[in-house]
């Protein structure tokens, strides 16, 4: 199976609050929280780290579950938020830059 | 309770600001009749500061942000700043007359991930909406500015002030509104000035007008649950606070000034002089304003409105006593209801401070000699 990266999509406002993430997306103004393990798959998603690293290198490491079922959640978690543009999905490493540049 | 309701909820307990207002500039190209600012620069901060207090803010928690002035596109590095929130991930919502957007400007906006635009419109009708802003030509231009956001795909709202001078022009802003496929709301609310001046109190519309924006269902939704008697008042609602001022929101004006709220003119210190969170934790005003519930309102919490009316603390403030009432939502609250809150029950006992009608009897004429009274 082909790895998935994973990186924040610019099109969004987040903040830490209470050790959970806050995340809007700016574009459908759709509105999350996320819950500790979702923040720590939020705050690794840099789009150069497979998902599949994350789970087993953060999730597993961090809490105490097993790895076929944290790599189901992040699977279902990342198909979620991808939805709404949260997040951007790629097979290969994502570059993503913000605020961009004015267009002239 | 809804997903932003329980963030509140977790903002407060963990005495988070996660709503602030900041005002980049007094300055403006309009002069509205009922705008409670002063329009000369008394030092705004700069861009370096702005980026600053961006920073801090950030680490301080705030996620909406909105920014207001005076007229935000006066300032010519306005850009750079909604650029600096949006990189630091600030949900990020403009208020604007939109007199100086064109194309170029609502690009950016839209490239840089604004939430949303709010863009006051008084009237459909040029003479009415000019004659309170002072600017020829501004209605054009506003609406102009509201196609170019509309075409970018931005969020956009109207904000309609109502006044006497625009009251009847009401409906007619919010078809316009629905033309322009942009939201709307609208508030009945004029402020004293920020020096205190009162004067454009004037221009509030009057009791009866007010009534029929409260029993207007494309208004208010259902307007018999909407002009329901209170219910009774619980112990949540006595433990409870009047609003976010303070408690998870704030507002920073250009010279660095914060406040419990726009509408709250209680200065709390000076960013310059300290860090936010200095002032945000520690300053006594806002210590102050945190320690008061509804129980402790002399004359609120003895009224039957006092779990669901709008009194704004920064009104009553301004009236002289941020535990008093705020006589403007008294008001509010008896128009919806009909029911007359403990302030206007109690103002009506007090007002004939000696006998209401006094007679003098003629020396003579009457054995007492004392004044007559009729009550």
């Amino acid at each position: 199976m082909a790895e998935k990266y994973i990186a924040r999509s610019s099109a969004i406002a987040a903040r830490m609050l209470g050790g959970e993430m806050m995340v809007m997306s700016t574009t459908d103004s759709t509105f999350f929280t996320l819950n500790e393990v979702a923040t720590v798959i939020w705050q690794a998603a840099d789009g150069r780290t497979p998902l599949s690293a994350i789970v087993r290198g953060r999730i597993c490491e961090e809490f105490d579950v097993d790895a076929e079922r944290a790599q189901r959640g992040a699977d279902r978690f990342v198909d979620e938020l991808s939805q709404h543009g949260i997040l951007l999905v790629s097979d290969h490493p994502l570059i993503n830059s913000f605020p961009p540049e004015e267009s002239r | 309770m809804s997903l932003l309701a329980e963030v509140n909820q977790k903002a407060l307990a963990l005495g988070v600001p996660v709503s602030v207002h900041l005002d980049v500039t007094y300055r403006c190209n309009e002069r509205c009749a009922h705008c409670y600012l002063d329009h000369d620069d008394h030092g705004e901060m700069t861009t370096a500061e702005i980026a600053d207090l961006l920073n801090q803010l950030a680490e301080a928690g705030v996620f909406f942000l909105s920014l207001s002035g005076g007229e935000v596109f006066l300032r010519r590095d306005f850009l750079e700043i909604v650029a600096k929130a949006r990189q630091l991930l600030f949900n990020v919502k403009v208020k604007t007359n939109g007199v100086m957007i064109r194309e170029r400007e609502a690009a950016r906006l839209r490239q840089l991930g604004v939430e949303q635009i709010q863009i006051s419109v008084y009237s459909h009708r040029p003479e009415v909406h000019e004659a309170i802003t002072k600017l020829p030509g501004s209605l054009a231009r506003t609406i102009r500015a509201i196609r170019f956001l509309k075409a970018q795909g931005l969020k956009v709202s109207i904000a309609n002030v109502l006044m006497r001078g625009n009251f009847a022009d009401q409906p007619e802003v919010a078809r316009l509104a629905r033309e322009l496929g942009v939201e709307y709301t609208l508030d009945p609310t004029i402020s004293p000035k920020m020096d205190g001046d009162t004067s454009i109190l004037a221009l509030r519309i009057p009791g009866s007008e007010l009534q029929q924006v409260f029993r207007n269902p494309e208004l208010v939704g259902d307007v018999e649950e909407f002009c329901a008697p209170p219910p009774a008042p619980g112990e949540d609602i006595m433990e409870g606070f009047p609003c976010s001022a303070g408690h998870t929101a704030c507002y920073i004006s250009p010279y660095g000034d914060v406040f419990p709220c726009v509408q709250f003119p209680l200065p709390c210190g000076n960013v310059r002089r300290h860090g936010f969170l200095d002032i945000w934790r520690h300053s006594p005003q806002l210590k102050e304003v945190r320690s008061i519930r509804a129980k402790h309102l002399p004359t609120c919490s003895s009224c039957s409105h006092v779990g669901t009316c709008t009194r704004c603390p920064g009104l009553a403030y301004m009236e002289g006593d941020m535990r008093g009432p705020s006589t403007a939502d008294c008001e509010k609250s008896f128009l919806r209801t009909g029911i007359p809150s403990a302030n206007m029950l109690m103002r009506r006992r007090q007002e004939p401070a000696g006998p209401l009608i006094q007679i003098q009897a003629l020396a003579g004429a009457v054995q007492t000699g004392s004044p007559g009274m009729i009550n």
